[in-house]
């Protein structure tokens, strides 16, 4: 076992894990934050994506003992007791989402993209192309996050 | 009970969704988020290497050993402890949750290790000692095993060939794809020794008929299978219905090791042994008269349904049975079907579920009439759809075609899509050397599936002895609590459909609430919910038949309301109007939390002959939908939408790849219960089917090795990759649903592959396009 403390949502957590635990399942099983969702496990469909120091990553491609002395912040940090975020609220109200399952993930890079700057619709697809989303087509997606661009 | 009519009603307006807020926040709770008893064993599937082998050993000695290992369920523990899983053909070969003695396709399960989590599992299986001789794989469908072969002939179809001027010919394939939802299948399953029962809890999409599948195979009784759905589904798309065949194994690990198994499917998992679609290959001839008239149409299907037939199937092949026509008026109609066994994964239920096999053969024969005929594709279709007036239309299958206006839709969505403009265009763009084509495709999208019409895979003799299948059902369950708390409770099993908000919709309305005020539960319990053998979510049922029932059990609620209301205000239950929380009598009024309490605290003063409490169930069942006949006919659905393509593509002579420059639908699917939600189906079927037109495609080789196998090899479409999509409606309300909505998840799935086909034949003048029309395979066709 290795000792792992990581800042996670704000919160220093001091863990023992298995060389090989993945950091998705770290952060689901371990910790309980089972908003980050695994739809692969092998680095395509981005639904496992967190914040590491402030980037997007695929959680299911790092291993937790990676994270020693970082900062993760996973979707349930967005709102967190708040209100929705303004891009969250976004995708509701284009109706971007249906089974949710992809949600956490692109929420997570968007927040990610939208603190970089001002993307436009095709830097907006872009970043979308590493993400799966089996229900909405997208477009919905790209919209939401484009009229959170605006906020 | 009176309705005041300038009230606003709720179902029909765009509400955002009730679901949203738990899912953006991460607290969804998914199959694999919930522990629903404590110390399950995590499982980890040993499967076979090999599409088709002799197990002659296998071994779990070491893999015991493990420290962590609670133990090993086999193929022959299987075989021991269950039957086979029952099946709607008469000699289908025996299917068993793993396999025993022989393999039958890469992937299929062979043992369970169950472990202290699901790492030592991982490990575990690679302890396990096997000794397989790979036996020949079939993995060709013409080379396959045909375990049912029948001919249907509807109408005078020998003569319509003899009198045409024109027979067009073709053989199609449509290949096998598979939905994948990107959350994927799960299952936790509690057997309880005393009882001898098995509580499962899985991200299932029914009871529907597979939880007697289930139940039959375990030797229960059905309610000895209670099967329980947790609040959330990461999509299905049909493909979770196959879930009950690992209900039944981890069923079975937990039975011969004492303990609770869990078990959550990784992709590699899912792409080799899930749920594919069907590939099919039609040879399907058309007859027409010189000025386009459609005289007959003659299929010769065969279904590629993979190593076993597992329940629904063959049920693709026949859930179109009375759409053999599409959307047009023809007399006569003949199909034969054979369904085949290839070394492959087992087919199941999967988005647009028969309709874009059908449909890619139908309405890439309309086109290429057109073009022999000297006819414009849509003048063409416009001269045979049904009219506006001939509804309800019989077709010659039986299909009962319930509602449309079929032209109008065409009208409309050649005006949406600049159809005319386009045709311009493309003449211009010719004359530059661009290769610009112009697909349409006409689909009459049925919803709401009678259970009757799988029973045409045995003869009218055959299906004499048993009992006649027919009809489609759904429950639905409106309480209110003593301080007037409102709860729905459906078995609709929803997977980010919005069930929940349509729901909420549908009661306002019938008890003067507002949406909010409205609890719905859509987690389903088979031992508590209202359901019968047609529960669940598939064929597009839940608008016409699951809304309707809620629409139902809502009523009793109002009356019941409106009963003790009118004790109170001194009236006639008639001239009680239910509208913001209250029962009203012109100025009268008395609250609905009075009205519960009345019920539930103080049932000494109800009106005479009225039952304490507020609880009402209720079950709509689809008008309409026969057993099939003595001729094999049968309406095998309820409701029939109506969808018009219109895809502009441009091919890229260099390389072969294929752009979508526009894409238009058009659809009626009924009255639209919430049209922000409406779109989202129309949005998300687009997708499937644009995914099946140009990238995803499940490929073996000719050993029966699967090489898509995980998502770098199987394609599926992002966001760059789709085009916008530019929808329109019409509304023409369904007679045969108590709110006359459709179903309309499944439209543009089996509209979308033909219509981009039929853009890129036209745009590179060849009629023997594939999907999905990748670069490669374009390139290849061009002149």
């Amino acid at each position: 076992m290795i000792p792992v403390a990581v800042e996670v949502n704000g919160r220093l957590r001091r863990e023992q894990v298995e060389p090989r635990l993945l950091l998705s399942d770290f952060l689901r099983h371990q910790l309980g934050l089972r908003g980050t969702h695994v739809g692969c496990e092998h680095g395509v469909c981005g639904a496992c994506t967190v914040r590491v120091d402030g980037a997007a990553v695929r959680s299911c491609l790092m291993l937790a003992a990676q994270v020693d002395g970082a900062s993760v912040e996973t979707v349930e940090n967005l709102a967190g007791d708040g209100e929705l975020t303004p891009l969250q609220a976004a995708f509701r109200e284009h109706h971007a989402l249906q089974c949710g399952f992809c949600t956490s993930g692109i929420l997570m890079a968007a927040s990610d993209l939208l603190e970089r700057g001002r993307p436009s619709r095709d830097e907006v697809e872009d970043l979308l192309s590493g993400h799966l989303c089996r229900c909405t087509g997208y477009e919905p997606i790209v919209d939401a996050i484009l009229q959170a661009v605006e906020q | 009970m009176g309705v005041t009519r300038e009230r606003t009603s709720w179902v029909g307006q765009p509400v955002a969704r009730f679901e949203d807020e738990a899912l953006l926040r991460g607290e969804g709770r998914y199959m694999d988020d919930i522990d629903p008893v404590p110390h399950a064993g995590h499982a980890a599937i040993l499967r076979s290497p090999f599409a088709h082998a002799r197990v002659n050993a296998l071994d779990p000695a070491r893999a015991l050993a493990l420290p962590g290992v609670i133990g090993v369920l086999t193929g022959a523990d299987v075989a021991r402890l269950s039957r086979p899983f029952a099946v709607g053909v008469p000699d289908a070969p025996p299917y068993l949750a793993a396999a025993h003695e022989i393999a039958r396709y890469a992937g299929e399960p062979l043992a369970v290790v169950v472990a202290r989590d699901r790492y030592i599992a991982e490990d575990a299986l690679e302890l396990i000692e096997l000794h397989l001789d790979p036996l020949d794989a079939i993995a060709d469908p013409d080379a396959g095993e045909v375990v049912s072969d029948r001919s249907f002939s509807y109408g005078d179809v020998e003569t319509a060939f003899t009198r045409a001027d024109l027979v067009v010919s073709e053989r199609f394939r449509t290949p096998r794809w598979s939905c994948n939802p990107v959350e994927t299948c799960g299952v936790v399953a509690d057997w309880n020794r005393a009882a001898g029962t098995l509580t499962a809890w899985a991200n299932f999409q029914g009871p529907f008929t597979l939880h007697s599948v289930a139940a039959g195979a375990l030797g229960l009784p059905g309610s000895g299978l209670r099967l329980i759905t947790p609040p959330d589904s990461g999509g299905s798309f049909g493909v979770k219905a196959a879930v009950y065949t690992y209900i039944v194994l981890l069923g079975l690990a937990s039975r011969h090791l004492g303990v609770p198994v869990r078990w959550t499917e990784d992709r590699i998992e899912h792409l080799t042994a899930g749920s594919h679609a069907t590939e099919r290959r039609t040879g399907l001839e058309a007859a027409f008269a010189r000025d386009g008239e459609l005289l007959a149409l003659r299929y010769d299907a065969v279904e590629d349904v993979g190593a076993y037939l597992r329940a629904p199937e063959p049920a693709t092949l026949y859930r179109m049975h009375g759409s053999l026509s599409g959307a047009y008026r023809v007399p006569a109609v003949a199909a034969r079907n054979r369904v085949v066994l290839t070394n492959r994964c087992p087919t199941g239920l999967n988005r647009g579920f028969g309709g874009p096999q059908l449909y890619f053969a139908l309405e890439r024969t309309m086109t290429i009439a057109a073009q022999r005929l000297g006819l414009d594709p849509a003048d063409l279709r416009r001269r045979n759809l049904i009219g506006a007036d001939e509804f309800p239309y019989r077709t010659p299958s039986g299909g009962l075609y319930d509602s449309g206006d079929y032209g109008a839709c065409l009208d409309d969505a050649l005006e949406l899509a600049r159809y005319d403009e386009w045709r311009i265009e493309q003449a211009e763009a010719r004359a530059q050397g661009r290769r610009i084509g112009i697909g349409l495709a006409c689909v009459v999208e049925p919803s709401i599936s009678n259970m009757g019409y799988i029973t045409l895979a045995q003869t009218a003799e055959e299906r004499t002895g048993a009992l006649p299948k027919s009809g489609n059902a759904e429950g639905a369950t409106v309480s209110i609590s003593p301080i007037g708390g409102v709860t729905v409770r459906v078995g609709t099993t929803p997977q980010g459909q919005g069930h929940r908000t349509v729901c909420a919709q549908v009661t306002a309305d019938a008890l003067g609430l507002r949406p909010e005020d409205v609890d719905v539960v859509t987690e389903l319990d088979t031992s508590t919910s209202a359901w019968t053998v047609a529960s669940g979510n598939y064929s597009s049922r839940f608008s016409g038949v699951g809304a309707g029932a809620v629409h139902l059990a809502a009523l009793k609620i109002a009356a019941k309301l409106g009963t003790i209301a009118a004790a109170e205000l001194g009236c006639d239950p008639e001239d009680v109007d239910l509208r913001d929380g209250k029962a009203w009598h012109g100025d009268g009024s008395v609250s609905l939390r009075r009205l519960a309490g009345i019920a539930h605290w103080h049932p000494e003063s109800l009106p005479a002959g009225l039952e304490p409490g507020l609880y009402e169930t209720a079950f709509f069942g689809a008008p309409n939908l026969a057993a099939p006949d003595a001729e094999d006919r049968v309406a095998s659905s309820a409701a029939h939408g109506f969808v018009v393509d219109v895809a502009v593509v441009e091919v890229d002579g260099e390389t072969g790849a294929v752009e979508v420059l526009d894409y238009t639908t058009v659809g009626d699917a009924g009255r639209l219960l919430n049209p922000l939600l409406a779109e989202g189906q129309i949005r998300g079927g687009f997708a499937h089917g644009a995914g099946a037109a140009l990238f995803e495609h499940i490929v073996y080789d000719e050993d029966g090795n699967l090489l898509t196998g995980t998502f770098m090899d199987y394609v599926c479409p992002t966001a760059p990759d789709l085009p916008r999509l530019r929808i329109g409606h019409r509304e023409t309300p369904s007679p045969f649903t108590p709110l006359g909505a459709k179903g309309l998840g499944e439209g543009t799935t089996m509209s979308t592959p033909v219509a981009i086909a039929n853009a890129v034949a036209d745009a590179i003048g060849r009629d023997d396009v594939e999907v999905p029309l990748t670069p490669g395979r374009v390139w290849e066709l061009l002149p």
